[in-house]
């Protein structure tokens, strides 16, 4: 249906062709600017979160193993957008307002955080204790025995599966839309909400992030092929 | 000196050593035999602290952890810088080269200038034969290659004692003679070592002195034309008979 009246009416072709080109610019955009920035932001600051909340779960100590269970927990079981509106709507309530994509950043950072959490302690926990060991046979403190030997080897175990959240991450940052970030997704609302081409405005938005996550599959397979090389 | 006094290892209900007392002079290699379940390996990671000894005194050469009390980490440590272990199933790190290997532990542990560690782990590697494959990685090593790796490892940090936990045991027949080799040369040069084995002629040929354990004591200590021609005790005689 929707095909056939593009190509019967040249006239709307040339319309929607034009929307098409014209919308590209903002939400590339808004990619750039935005939803790149809050990925690569928010990956990092969570992975850093997710690898001492891993140590947090095995470490010996009771109360910190308890913060990092409820603070998994809590992540998990509720819902990211929620999480979301939690910081940007609700925080104003008790004082604190902050910007859009501050409060995006904390959001998404909070969600890296305990869902990789899982997939690193997973990971330190498949080294072989002989490994432990071997660090401290030559006289390694935990701390060092973790930095030089085990995070090293736990770092490849992880790679695939921490390249899915990735992935998904890149895809997730569409809900910080709903808490006023101009990035793609919400770019896309914008234009497609003027002229009204919803279908063609959000397949455009839909075919940019398959865009993006294809190349970030295909780096991870190269990462994975360079980890591999010796193990 | 090594000296063990009174060590005792317990799991939960299980008790695998019941008191051990043991005196190891400097440059003497000792070799411990004994049946599976005896508590040879326990005694052995008890005397690098792999595991903590439920009580008892360790003391290498004047330093000595008094396991009745608790013993803080960092003197766990320390103390293990005195011990050297080989392990029956190498542990190499995977992700490091040979050299890498055996220049971890001086550059780490003991703060040592990068490239004086790697002079030291070369030369290391070529005293175990394995100045050809020293930017090889464990996954490209045999299993005998794999092992004289973990002996170079273990020198590089210079430790009082050499301890071997079963080093042969995991290798293919025919790669059993390069590790040995390697152990026979380090016991001529004058280093003290704790060998638990199965290889008897290893025992005849380099130890000064053999230990026979069961049931978490030593039953008796000889040296080894004695306890392989003469064993004091029935349970030696019963375990060498089933062995040979």
């Amino acid at each position: 249906m929707y095909l056939n009246s593009i190509f019967a009416d040249p006239e709307r072709t040339a319309r929607l062709m034009d929307i098409a080109k014209t919308s590209l610019q903002p939400m590339l955009e808004g990619a750039i600017m935005n939803t790149i920035p809050l990925t690569i932001i928010s990956f990092i600051v969570g992975i850093i979160l997710a690898v001492l909340t891993a140590l947090a779960r095995i470490s010996q100590g009771k109360v910190l193993r308890g913060i990092a269970g409820v603070y998994v927990s809590a992540i998990r079981g509720t819902p990211l957008l929620v999480q979301l509106f939690i910081i940007f709507y609700g925080l104003p309530n008790v004082g604190i307002t902050l910007d859009p994509f501050i409060s995006a950043v904390i959001g998404f950072s909070l969600s890296v955080g305990a869902y990789a959490s899982e997939i690193i302690r997973a990971a330190i926990l498949s080294i072989p204790k002989g490994q432990w060991e071997a660090g401290y046979s030559i006289g390694m403190t935990y701390a060092q025995a973790l930095k030089r030997i085990i995070l090293p080897q736990a770092a490849r175990v992880s790679v695939p599966p921490l390249s899915n959240s990735f992935i998904s991450l890149v895809k997730d940052t569409s809900l910080a839309s709903l808490v006023l970030v101009t990035e793609m997704f919400r770019r896309a609302q914008e234009i497609a909400s003027r002229n009204y081409e919803f279908l063609l405005v959000y397949t455009e938005a839909a075919l940019i992030y398959w865009v993006i996550c294809f190349f970030l599959s295909v780096l991870q397979q190269y990462m994975e092929k360079r980890l591999d090389r010796y193990v | 000196m090594i000296s063990i006094k009174g060590l005792h290892k317990q799991f939960d209900q299980l008790e695998v050593l019941k008191g051990i007392d043991l005196e190891v002079g400097k440059g003497k290699v000792v070799v411990v035999i004994g049946p599976s379940g005896s508590g040879k390996t326990t005694m052995l990671r008890c005397l690098n602290v792999l595991e903590i000894p439920t009580k008892g005194i360790i003391s290498i050469e004047g330093h000595s952890l008094d396991f009745s009390k608790n013993v803080p980490k960092k003197s766990i440590a320390l103390f293990r810088r005195l011990t050297g272990m080989v392990f029956q199933n190498y542990n190499l790190f995977p992700h490091k080269t040979a050299l890498e290997n055996v220049m971890e532990g001086p550059v780490v542990v003991k703060g040592m200038d990068k490239s004086k560690a790697r002079e030291k782990a070369a030369a290391l590697l070529q005293k175990v034969g394995l100045g050809d494959k020293m930017d090889y990685y464990p996954s490209q090593l045999s299993g005998g290659q794999q092992q004289r790796v973990g002996i170079a490892r273990a020198l590089a940090m210079e430790p009082e004692v050499m301890l071997f936990d079963e080093p042969t045991s995991a290798l293919d027949p025919e790669l059993v003679g390069e590790v040995l080799r390697v152990m026979k040369d380090l016991a001529q040069e004058g280093m003290t070592m704790i060998v638990v084995t199965h290889e008897m002629r290893f025992a005849r040929e380099a130890a000064d002195e053999v230990i026979f354990m069961d049931g978490g004591v030593v039953v008796e200590r000889n040296k080894p034309e004695e306890i392989f021609t003469n064993p004091k005790e029935e349970r030696t005689r019963k375990f060498l008979n089933m062995i040979q």
